[in-house]
């Protein structure tokens, strides 16, 4: 994968750093935080600890310029989202005493949007490959954030975690991992699966929840919130991906693409079940000082993400609102 | 050595071992399933599991039985009294 092109000041000061060249980098101003100039600049900081890019400097991962810069923006990310998200985890702890009540009582309270609702039974054909373009920018490494967290627990909680990425990687399938399905489903409607393709042209919103993956993923410090992210994940998916899978069949595009939902209707029925009690409420007994951890991180996850999704449903209102502004305008010109 | 599915005989010729079958039930939810080589369904159709844990679905309302699929969670919890 090749470096993106830069989508304002920050993104185009922090590439040409990975690229090697001699930018300084600013430290964050508190602008734009969540916008898609600086979320763009800390997808390509990040990516750098993934698969990197083929024309970055090789060691950019560990370029001062770009850790300092990365642990200002990480610093205002993670106050905002303790902010957004305390009473979200203030209402699931006193919703009940164990941490799977907690959990749900979470999912419970905090609403999306209703995008998979549309998807099943209004979305256009265009709209339905714009929501599986935009959220490639995770299917792409699917489980990889939450891979980081391995090293970071032991027992139970770490022979539960490896068990459900070894499902995420294929079970010893090659041709069943979770990343190469959605590209199998990306191909299959013409879309280019490539990795990274489509970052260049995602959404801030949609970046954010991706950035918070790594966020989480990367720091020692925050993996219970990790793996409450990857609770909340997976337990909002099952009724979801039943409902994408009805749209993409209904607006006729090939089996492949719908595949990958059907498959992550069953399989997210059981990592549901896996992740809360073998893994969360594992690693909460073997160490309960995560447990405020786990539960922001399933707040940040569903809060994003609702975020995510309401910005693809915006930008789908907008343009039907100026369309019916234009049939508007012609009625009147032809009248 | 025992082996998902495998009949292996040790070399010194000790009876076969292989890991045990565990299900936990969740409450409310599904049966999770490790180390099992297949379910069988009501009606006698064999479906082998291809995957390191199953949920076989207990509601009985699943669209993919015998595996759950999440509807359990718009089915009302069973009276326990
Ligand atoms: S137990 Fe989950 S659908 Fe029946
Ligand atoms: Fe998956
Ligand atoms: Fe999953």
């Amino acid at each position: 994968m090749l470096l993106p092109a830069s989508r304002g000041p920050v993104s185009a000061a922090v590439i040409d750093a990975a690229r090697g060249g001699d930018a300084t980098v600013p430290p964050h101003d508190g602008d734009d935080l969540h916008g898609a100039d600086t979320q763009l600049a800390l997808w390509v900081v990040y990516e750098l600890s993934y698969r990197g890019f083929d024309d970055a400097a090789d060691d950019a991962e560990w370029d001062l310029r770009l850790v300092a810069w990365r642990r200002g923006v990480e610093t205002a990310i993670e106050a905002g989202l303790r902010r957004r998200t305390a009473d979200d985890v203030a209402v699931a702890r006193e919703a009940s005493d164990d941490l799977v009540g907690q959990l749900r009582a979470l999912v419970a309270h905090v609403d999306g949007p209703p995008l998979a609702r549309f998807l099943q039974r209004s979305a256009t054909r265009d709209q339905v490959l714009e929501f599986l373009t935009e959220r490639s920018v995770y299917h792409l490494k699917e489980s990889d954030p939450h891979a980081f967290v391995l090293p970071r627990v032991d027992g139970p909680a770490k022979v539960a975690l490896a068990e459900l990425l070894y499902d995420e990687y294929g079970g010893g399938r090659p041709e069943r991992l979770h990343s190469l399905l959605y590209a199998d489903a990306l191909r299959s409607c013409g879309i280019d699966a490539t990795y990274g393709a489509h970052v260049a042209n995602a959404s801030g919103p949609t970046l954010l929840s991706n950035n918070v993956m790594s966020l989480l993923g990367l720091q020692r410090r925050l993996h219970g919130a990790s793996l409450g992210h990857l609770a909340a994940f997976e337990t909002t998916s099952t009724d979801p991906c039943r409902r994408i899978a009805a749209g993409i069949e209904r607006v006729g595009l090939p089996e492949a693409a719908a595949a990958y939902f059907h498959e992550h209707v069953e399989a997210d029925a059981v990592h549901e079940q896996v992740v809360l009690t073998d893994i969360c409420a594992n690693a909460v007994d073997a160490d309960p000082s995560l447990r405020d951890d786990v539960l922001f991180g399933a707040a940040v996850c569903l809060r994003v993400d609702a975020d995510a999704g309401a910005a693809l449903m915006d930008r789908w209102t907008s343009e039907a609102a100026v369309a019916a502004h234009d049939s508007a305008d012609d009625l009147v010109r032809s009248a | 050595m025992t082996r998902r599915g495998g009949e292996d005989v040790p070399v010194d010729g000790s009876p076969a071992r292989r890991e045990p079958v565990r299900a936990r039930l969740c409450p409310d939810g599904p049966l999770l399933l490790r180390g099992a080589d297949e379910v069988v369904a009501a009606d006698g159709t064999v479906h082998p599991v291809t995957r390191p844990v199953v949920a076989v679905c207990a509601c009985g309302r699943s669209g993919r039985a015998p595996w759950c699929d999440g509807t359990h969670a718009y089915v009302k919890p069973r009276r326990t009294s």
